[in-house]
């Protein structure tokens, strides 16, 4: 058993922790204000291979293994949150199931656009009345001749406004039910399809979330990834492994948390000493060192078990990890505004920030209610 | 452009609680973090600049612990095409002087047209060693450059003087030449390059290689203390005019405006 990062690892950790210190700290709380996407920063990430972690480098990208992308997503997220997932998308959401399940060609074509960020990736699984059953889903793809004609809205779709490469869910077959779901890539400046409303967020406010609409949409029939009936595993598939990076954003949010409020702490006093000296607030910085200690242990196991093929099914692995970390995140950032008193419901620091942010760990990529379920059934079976 | 880059790993203090340990002879490093020196840093990117105009290699060298390791790897992924450490653990107490001996030592066997340090290392500050790797190679040397003009057998260099001074010199290569912080902005390593490095072997030179005889050890630490904490408060008082004219008085006799 080895519990210690790779000397790649370190030293991924070390120049992501420096560029984020150093690119994302300034910009963080002014994008979270207007919630203007950080092209620059991602621009630049792109260039330092950050886009593509877990691609080949054949395709562009820069061949890590997922533990990695942990570590980067949560060094990521430590300084900038909406920079955290904006990045964990286009890897996990989009880059890993068009590498997972797509042909020769469709790797070729769109993997190093990904990882260079000349076309950002979104990916449109929910709709207005499909979030957390999938199958619900109304959109629909039916093919004529050379393309398939797609109908439907896909909402909350982050990255939605900016992103050139979309991997969206429509049934080509309603009649199988979730098994005549399949999965598309789609070009941004394909006819038919226009951006809808653009979500003003509670947190991650910087991370172009929108509708994609689709109106006879003309998809090119060689963008069908994988085969027809395969959207939903592919969309499952997917999701195991992106919990992983969400996991990773919710303990690299928590952490930023816990050193802001670690600082403040040494430094605000009251009845005559810092607050540090008092055993309540000593009580609740040892409770989220703690919480995050124990969420990235989990985090970075679900990412070793998706490294080496233990267990076969990670789903279990991830989603605890997933479950737990969001739940964490949520509870040690509340503590971290408690621990600012007053000051931390202010914008003034950026505690409130990283609480609000933190919200969305449990409801994205799957709630927390829906992550129990599919553990709890692992555990039935 | 065969270029040689002299790193050091220092302990990151600017954040942290520096405590001395029972010796009294050094501080306790145990709960400190540890990463390359902060001017070695532009050191490396200038030298990576050059080789990128000029084609040739770049040398990453360190007197360290094997710790250190770490930081060499930095360096190769940041842009050197070898990395070297001398045994620290083999050489016992090292001082500025010693530790110029066991660079020159290695140094003397490699074919170089620049060497570069860093202008000081963050920890102990003695700012010594640049000087006096020349002297012992043999080249001559400039410190605390903010520019490099043109690099050829006649260079041209820019150093920091004092009050904002700066200094135009011509100096022939090879030479040494320390670096001051803010000369370039130095790159982050991108992941590519990270995993590349991640496997590159680090040569190791140790007390098989470098005779012990020669070395000398000038200068020993006697003690490290942490100075007291003089307190200069001064209260003002009286109306709001004459407090504020005799505040405008101290800044300005203290120069702060
Ligand atoms: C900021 C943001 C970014 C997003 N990014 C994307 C994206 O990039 N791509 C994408 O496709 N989607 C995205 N989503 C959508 C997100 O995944 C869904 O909002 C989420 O899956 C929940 O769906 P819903 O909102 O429809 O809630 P609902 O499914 O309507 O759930 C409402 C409540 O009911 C609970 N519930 C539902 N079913 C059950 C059950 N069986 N048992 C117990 N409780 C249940 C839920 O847990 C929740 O508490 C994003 C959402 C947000 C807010």
């Amino acid at each position: 058993m080895n519990f210690d990062l790779t000397n790649d690892q370190k030293m991924l950790q070390r120049e992501v922790r420096s560029f984020a210190e150093t690119e994302l700290a300034p910009v963080a709380p002014q994008i979270d204000v207007s919630g203007e996407f950080p092209w620059d920063n991602i621009k630049k990430m792109a260039k330092l291979g950050l886009l593509g972690i877990i691609v080949p480098e054949k395709y562009g990208g820069s061949e890590f293994d997922f533990v990695s992308l942990a570590v980067a997503i949560e060094e990521i997220s430590r300084i900038c949150a909406s920079t955290g997932v904006i990045v964990a998308v286009n890897n996990s959401l989009v880059s890993y199931p068009i590498l997972q399940f797509g042909t020769e060609e469709q790797k070729e074509k769109y993997l190093p656009p990904l990882c260079s960020a000349d076309k950002l990736g979104a990916m449109g699984i929910t709709e207005p009345n499909a979030g957390s059953d999938v199958a619900a889903m109304e959109s629909t793809a039916k093919l004529e001749a050379n393309h398939y004609i797609l109908n439907g809205t896909k909402r909350f779709i982050t990255n939605g406004g900016e992103a050139g490469i979309f991997v969206v869910f429509a049934y080509t077959d309603k009649d199988l039910k979730y098994k005549g779901i399949s999965a598309f890539i789609i070009e941004r400046d394909t006819p038919g399809f226009t951006l809808g409303k653009h979500e003003e967020l509670m947190g991650i406010r910087a991370t172009a979330n929108c509708e994609l609409i689709f109106e006879d949409a003309k998809i090119p029939k060689e963008n069908l990834l994988g085969k027809e009936g395969d959207g939903f595993k592919i969309c499952m598939n997917t999701l195991d492994v992106s919990r992983i990076d969400i996991g990773a954003q919710a303990v690299g949010i928590s952490q930023g948390a816990l050193e802001e409020a670690i600082k403040y702490s040494k430094e605000r006093k009251a009845f005559g000493q810092l607050i540090s000296n008092f055993e309540m607030i000593q009580g609740m910085l040892a409770e989220m060192a703690t919480q995050i200690h124990a969420a990235r242990l989990l985090v970075y196991y679900a990412g070793y078990c998706k490294d080496k093929g233990i267990p076969p099914r990670f789903s279990k692995e991830a989603a605890m990890a997933k479950y737990f970390a969001a739940n964490m995140a949520v509870d040690v950032t509340r503590k971290a505004v408690q621990i600012y008193g007053g000051y931390g419901y202010t914008k003034d620091y950026a505690v409130e920030r990283l609480y609000r942010d933190a919200k969305i760990l449990e409801l994205y990529e799957g709630t927390s209610e829906i992550h129990k379920i599919v553990i709890a059934r692992e555990l039935l079976r | 452009m065969d270029i040689i880059v002299c790193i050091k790993r220092v302990p990151q203090t600017a954040e942290a609680k520096v405590e001395i340990e029972s010796s009294g002879k050094d501080i306790v490093k145990d709960r400190l973090t540890f990463d390359m020196n902060e001017s070695d840093m532009y050191a490396l990117e200038e030298a990576v600049l050059l080789k990128e105009k000029f084609g040739g290699t770049i040398i990453a060298i360190s007197l360290s612990c094997s710790d250190a390791e770490d930081t060499l790897r930095i360096a190769l992924a940041k842009g050197a095409d070898t990395a070297i450490r001398i045994k620290a653990e083999d050489f016992d107490e090292l001082d500025g002087y010693k530790t110029a001996q066991l660079l020159s030592a290695v140094i003397k066997d490699i074919h170089f047209d620049v060497i570069f340090t860093g202008c000081i290392a963050t920890d102990d500050a003695y700012s010594q060693i640049g000087a006096t790797l020349a002297e012992l190679l043999g080249i001559p040397h400039a410190t605390l450059l903010t520019n490099i003009e043109v690099i050829d057998s006649i260079s041209h260099v820019h150093r920091e003087l004092e009050g904002g001074l700066q200094e135009h010199i011509e100096i022939s290569i090879p030479a040494l030449f320390t670096i001051q912080t803010g000369i370039n902005v130095p790159r982050y390593a991108s992941l590519i390059a990270i995993r590349r490095a991640a496997g590159k072997e680090i040569k190791l030179v140790g007390q098989n290689e470098i005779s012990k005889d020669q070395l000398l050890l000038n200068t020993q630490i006697e003690e490290l203390f942490i100075p007291p904490v003089a307190k200069q408060v001064k209260i003002i008082t009286g109306s709001p005019g004459e407090v504020s004219k005799e505040l405008a008085g101290i800044i300005r006799e203290k120069g702060l405006i």
